[in-house]
């Protein structure tokens, strides 16, 4: 196991003196992640994502519970352990501001004592596939963020870490930039050598990297699983969008289906079904036997909707 | 091997600042001419009196060159630390403890200001203009002391300087009362203590360490009496304060980043 936690909690203390108070960020969480998978915590802003994966990542100290990250315990053996993961804060840069890429990289060299000719590999890759030639000699402040993220996961890679945590990577980025990103730590991940644990509100990371989800919210999981488990578990029906050649009543009556919504004077229709009642071929069959189809659609559940059912079940 | 690291992120600042050597000539002279404003301020108060707490112009100056130099080498060394309210509030300071590097050293090297060396060429070249005017012998003794009073005066002050900035880990709005030892010191190590009053002066000999910054030190190299009367030992103990000073100051910063990461609350 490369993460293993046992009733990891953390409260912080907050307010003035006389009128303190106690607030619990994280309140007990079970969490372990083997090698090589790709986690994804998902969870609303003040769930204790960030503050577990400080924790993690040896920044904050638990109030409570057990927490061993690569055999290592996070506080006691910080440096060690930050020779072991990379970290990358999407809000923060973990780069010398003043320095241009190339000497940030050569000093991160330096700092985890990296072959040279390692180094290099490692970096041609990285400058290869996220296209950083063109500002490696830019000081990091004048960079866009899109740029700076790659150098940020860059940064975090060439030691050759163990695991790879990633707190709101895409945050602020363009869709080209997300795109690129997700792609490549997708690549990264897929080929074995890191372990990658990622915060995210940003629902399409966790969809495009993670097979993996654990949703948090008031400090605690309420869904650890795959994403087809989750969203087959709390995503409810699947919608079936059915293009009409001549406006059409509402398609009442359809083996299966839990509620039609008519669109463009009965031209378009949403079927509602589930999985578990009909097959969504079964159920074009069944309409194309009583209409002229012009198109049909077949549209998943968004995670979107997946999490929101999670926080109603939970609040309810 | 951390020492490399260090002066590898050392050596990439000098680099990118010199890159720029109009702007960091003009940087140099602004804090030049910042330093010297205190320098003309001693020599208009000489102007109208011929001693101040028992000393004279040219040796009040020395004590000014001396602390000069040293305030210089440690706003270089360690004035970054102005800045960890920022650090700590806006979260960066997270970021260090993510590297396997040291959160103080780290800090120190987050920025180089060059610049500050206009500071320490003033100091410089007041004490070498004063060192024949106020009568100092050349001894071996003296010429070691020289040359040892400034470094040692720097470790002191860089000492002081992390102890009290290390406050903001408790209070973020810490910054005025570490401003007070920080940029205070510049003013108490250029003085004679004499000129205190008795509170002040037993703080500044035995509380916050600045009395031995300078003024010690040059009564060694003036070889006069203490006005004071304090043991004579004391004009050679900075080397051992300033020991004292650095544990103490690693202490506090040790507890101060423990506390930020919730462990001593």
């Amino acid at each position: 196991m490369i993460v293993e936690t046992h009733g990891l909690r953390r409260e912080f203390r907050i307010g003035r003196i006389g009128r303190r108070r106690t607030v619990v960020a994280v309140d007990g969480i079970d969490l372990t992640v083997a090698h090589g998978e790709a986690v994804g915590f998902l969870g609303p802003n003040g769930a204790g994502k960030s503050t577990t994966i400080k924790m993690l990542t040896g920044i904050l100290v638990p109030t409570a519970g057990t927490l061993r990250v690569c055999d290592l315990d996070p506080v006691r053996s910080r440096r060690e352990l930050a020779r072991r993961i990379g970290v990358v804060f999407g809000q923060r840069s973990q780069l010398w501001w003043d320095l241009p890429l190339r000497e940030s990289f050569a000093l991160l060299r330096a700092i985890h004592r990296v072959e040279p000719a390692v180094h290099r590999e490692r970096l041609d890759r990285c400058v290869d596939v996220l296209g950083l030639a063109e500002f490696l000699d830019v000081p990091v402040r004048q960079l866009s963020l899109g740029q700076r993220m790659r150098g940020e996961v860059t940064a975090a890679l060439l030691h050759a870490p163990d695991l790879l945590v990633l707190d709101e990577p895409t945050v602020g980025l363009d869709l080209v930039s997300k795109e690129r990103l997700r792609l490549f730590l997708q690549e990264v991940n897929a080929a074995g050598e890191v372990t990658v644990l990622l915060t995210t509100h940003d629902l399409a990371d966790v969809e495009r990297l993670c097979r993996r989800v654990v949703v948090i919210d008031h400090g605690t999981v309420v869904a650890d699983d795959s994403l087809a488990v989750l969203r087959t578990t709390f995503g409810g029906a699947r919608e079936l969008v059915v293009e009409l050649t001549a406006p059409t009543p509402a398609l009442t009556g359809l083996p299966g289906v839990r509620g039609v919504a008519v669109e463009a004077d009965g031209l378009r229709q949403r079927l509602a079904f589930s999985p578990a009642d009909t097959t969504a071929a079964a159920l074009i069959a069944a309409v194309a036997a009583r209409v002229d189809l012009r198109d049909v659609t077949v549209v998943e559940p968004s995670i979107e909707d997946v999490i929101r059912t999670l926080y109603a079940t939970r609040t309810t | 091997m951390a020492e490399g690291v260090y002066r590898r992120i050392v050596a990439s600042r000098v680099r990118s600042q010199l890159a720029y050597p109009t702007s960091f000539a003009l940087d140099c002279l602004a804090q030049a001419i910042g330093q010297a404003l205190e320098l003309v301020v001693i020599l208009v108060v000489f102007g109208r009196v011929r001693s101040l707490g028992g000393f004279d112009r040219e040796e009040v100056l020395l004590m000014y060159g001396l602390a000069g130099i040293a305030f210089g080498l440690a706003d270089l060394a360690v004035g970054q630390l102005d800045d960890l309210p920022r650090w700590i509030r806006t979260g960066e300071f997270d970021v260090l403890l993510a590297r396997p590097l040291g959160t103080l050293t780290q800090l120190a090297t987050s920025d180089l200001q060059l610049r500050r060396l206009g500071r320490v060429a003033v100091g410089l070249v007041v004490l070498v203009a004063v060192i024949t005017g106020a009568g100092i012998e050349p001894t071996p003794l003296n010429l070691a002391l020289l040359v040892v009073t400034p470094l040692v005066g720097t470790v002191l002050i860089s000492a002081i300087w992390v102890a009290t900035c290390a406050v903001s880990f408790w209070v973020v709005d810490g910054k005025e009362v570490a401003n007070a030892f920080t940029y205070g010191s510049s003013l108490t190590t250029s003085y004679p203590v004499t000129v205190f009053g008795p509170w002040l002066r037993r703080v500044f000999c035995f509380a916050v360490p600045s009395a031995f910054v300078a003024y010690f030190p040059a009564l060694a190299l003036l070889d006069r009496p203490d006005p004071l009367g304090l043991p004579h030992a004391l004009r050679y103990a900075s080397p051992l304060v300033a020991v004292v000073a650095v544990a103490v100051a690693a202490l506090v910063w040790r507890t101060a980043v423990r506390r930020y990461q919730g462990a001593g609350s």
